[in-house]
């Protein structure tokens, strides 16, 4: 990871359709040395990575998303042609252009290629796939390829051993040439220069590939159930639950063993001979609250494995497919389903993977719905209340019932995430007439394990960095709040109640009382807005100084002891809502360019939260569950 | 080979196969202007020879409906296949 070319490395960039199997090929060539800029989505960011080729020259390899064309329709393939052309303010420039194609699938690709010649740089081919290719009989006659295209052609199949050979050979060979850069004559192509293009590239593919090549017969076969009207959307819904099932049940021991590891570190630290306010500092402050977080490592790691495994195998744009007149209904784009899924793991990369809809209207809808998503940061929140007040048991013989109340939750935040697009559709676009569904069905691929292990560890490092940093200085905030100032002589309540803490949550209490919120809530709602898994944190920090050596040991316990039935659900009411985290905040500023939608995303979201928390509270407590 | 009469494939059935005779877009009422809308289609390997195949539909409306163009599986709405014009019969 920490490996970098030195910036004035010579840049080439891997451009190509989606699904072409181009972050295969940079996962190959790089490795985990690769550096994601920020939130990686699937390909949405930019993502660069050093190489040395085997001449023992240093490159740096950008993977740039996926386009059809250099005629950018959205901000993602606005990316790909601005450093293509050089348009870049950055210092990515390429200095060789390598398009990636998928040479089961070529005809597509043949125009994007026949388009970047046109760019004035260094470009070559790399047919990817190979091997995929040949199993279904079809023959490429590379050389004639290259001289009817004019440029150099490589075949290489990402996933073996020396498939990159060819193709790392040719990148030395092309930048030693160090071909000039002729002047971009690209301009935007009309509808007829598209069709002479698409034309010469049916003629050149023609000419050049021998065998009939028929259409993947896996895929259909699959497809005939997983796009089948009916069969397909209960194969979609049994997949999503078996999800979520899955974070529960797969996590439970590698929780189990975080929680005594941090326990144990806990234990440590009571033994040694230091003043009680540092021990208190350590256990309770740090070692307490970064270890309730850190905690959800497994689960986090399950759930994004679900969400790339499913982009890896091809599976996402059928469900988006599956997906696009349900999701219409409610005023969202097919295109949508993507960001929104992956908002369950985290609104950031959701936010940022509404790039791929083109349409501003559409594109602002789903922005302001993805935090609706159940976020793997709400897991804490929602696992430490169920596991504290709804008993677990089996319902019909064979589901979980905590496990269905998680399900409930998740499908509150979906169906609010419909309602609301709905009336944005209704009231603020006021119905009109959206960017047209049109998305490539890609053939089923196999998932690679590496790519699948980079992608997690990704994920996995991004989620440590925050607790590492974010979540930790909250912890130290909210532990100091919770000590300072230390009770007077001959005190006689707990020690908490004469901090900081409690005076905050006792000031904001009117505020909240209505929900059935007590103080110790209002104060972990405050650094909550930090990250949302911090109100756990929080909430264990001040419970531990407040109760003393019997309630360190389960938080979970001490709530179920302390909070009414109806408060806890209020509470769960107002984490579906909560627009509770800055960086998603952050993050919707930034994508649309302003600060009003932030404003109206916060707002709105406040607006449910306080109402959905109220409701629930007063039902319960009518139901006697006060 | 404009003799051969033409449907529009946004009415045609999943099992339809033909071949591209042309793409009209103004014909359409879609989110965007026409030429955009050409140009998309183009983009995904909808031009004038190439044959089509109706594979799949959606479960609401038969839509959206999953189109075989040559070697690529398009999906898109029956509203966006109405500019794409198809003669019947994939065999010239």
């Amino acid at each position: 990871m920490s490996v970098t070319a030195p910036t004035g490395a010579p840049v080439v960039a891997l451009v190509g359709n989606p699904n072409c199997g181009k972050t295969a090929l940079f996962n190959a060539l790089t490795g985990s040395r690769q550096k994601v800029a920020n939130y990686p989505g699937v390909t949405v960011e930019k993502k660069v990575g050093p190489l040395t080729t085997p001449a023992g020259r240093t490159v740096r390899i950008v993977d740039l998303p996926g386009t059809y064309s250099l005629r950018a329709r959205s901000p993602d393939e606005e990316v790909t042609r601005d450093i293509v052309l050089g348009r870049t303010q950055s210092d990515v420039i390429p200095d060789l252009i390598v398009c990636v194609a998928d040479a089961s699938n070529l005809r597509l690709a043949l125009r994007l290629v026949l388009e970047l010649k046109q760019v004035g740089r260094p470009v070559m081919l790399s047919l990817n796939m190979m091997d995929i290719a040949r199993k279904r009989g079809i023959e490429i006659d590379i050389e004639k390829l290259g001289r009817e295209l004019g440029l150099p052609v490589v075949s290489s199949v990402a996933v073996r051993r020396g498939g990159t050979d060819a193709l790392l050979a040719e990148i030395d060979r092309r930048l030693a040439a160090a071909q000039a850069v002729t002047g971009t004559v690209w301009t935007t192509p009309d509808a007829t220069a598209l069709r002479r293009a698409q034309k010469e590239a049916d003629r050149i593919l023609a000419s050049v590939v021998k065998g009939q090549g028929k259409p993947d017969s896996l895929t259909t076969r699959v497809d005939a159930v997983l796009l089948h009207p009916v069969a397909g959307l209960i194969v979609l819904l049994a997949i999503l639950f078996v999800m979520f099932q899955a974070v529960f049940a797969w996590a439970e021991p590698g929780m189990d063993a975080i929680e005594a590891l941090f326990h144990f570190l806990g234990d440590l630290v009571e033994r040694l001979p230091l003043p009680d306010l540092l021990k208190s500092f350590l256990k309770d402050g740090l070692i307490g609250g970064v270890g309730s977080v850190i905690v959800f490592l497994p689960q986090i790691v399950i759930l994004f494995f679900f969400i790339l495994l499913l982009e890896d195998l091809g599976y996402m744009a059928r469900a988006a497919f599956l997906m696009d007149r349900i999701m219409g209904g409610a005023g969202l784009h097919g295109r949508a389903f993507i960001p929104l899924l992956s908002s369950f793991a985290c609104a950031i990369p959701g936010v940022m993977a509404t790039r791929v809809i083109d349409d501003r209207r559409d594109r602002l809808t789903t922005i302001l719905v993805a935090p609706l998503m159940t976020c793997s940061a709400r897991i804490p929140v929602y696992t430490l209340i169920i596991g504290a007040f709804i008993p677990d048991r089996q319902v019909w013989g064979f589901v979980g019932l905590q496990g269905l109340v998680m399900f409930g939750l998740y499908t509150v935040g979906i169906a609010s995430a419909l309602a609301v697009s709905f009336v944005v559709k209704r009231i603020i676009w006021r119905g009109k007439s959206g960017e047209p569904f049109m998305l490539e069905l890609p053939d089923y691929k196999l998932p690679q394990a590496k790519s699948l292990a980079i992608g997690l560890w990704m994920r996995a490092t991004i989620f440590l960095k925050r607790a590492g940093t974010i979540i930790l200085s909250m912890m130290i905030l909210i532990w100091v709040l919770a000590s300072f100032p230390q009770p007077p002589e001959g005190a006689t309540e707990p020690a908490i109640n004469y901090s900081l803490a409690a005076r905050i949550g006792t000031a904001i209490q009117p505020l909240t009382e209505p929900l059935g919120f007590n103080w110790q809530i209002n104060v972990a709602l405050i650094p909550g807005m930090a990250a949302r898994e911090v109100a756990v944190g929080s909430l264990g920090t001040i419970y531990a100084i407040s109760g003393g050596e019997e309630a360190t040991d389960k938080i979970a316990q001490t709530l179920s002891s302390q909070w009414s039935l109806a408060t806890a659900l209020a509470f769960l009411a107002w984490y579906v809502y909560a627009p509770q985290c800055a960086p998603t905040l952050a993050v919707i500023r930034r994508e649309t360019g302003g600060w009003r939608w932030l404003w109206v995303t916060f707002f709105y979201m406040l607006t449910l939260a306080y109402g959905a928390a109220f409701l629930t509270y007063r039902i319960a407590v009518a139901f006697g569950g006060g | 080979m404009s003799s051969e009469p033409t449907i529009a494939l946004g009415v045609a059935p999943v099992g339809f196969r033909g071949r591209i005779q042309a793409i009209a877009a103004g014909r359409v009422a879609a989110g965007m202007p026409a030429p955009e809308l050409e140009r998309r289609l183009i983009e995904l390997g909808f031009v004038e020879g190439a044959d089509v195949e109706i594979l799949h539909q959606g479960l609401f409306g038969g839509d959206p409906i999953a189109v075989r163009v040559a070697d690529t599986t398009i999906g898109l709405r029956r509203r966006e296949a109405m500019a794409i014009l198809v003669s019947v019969g994939a065999e010239p």
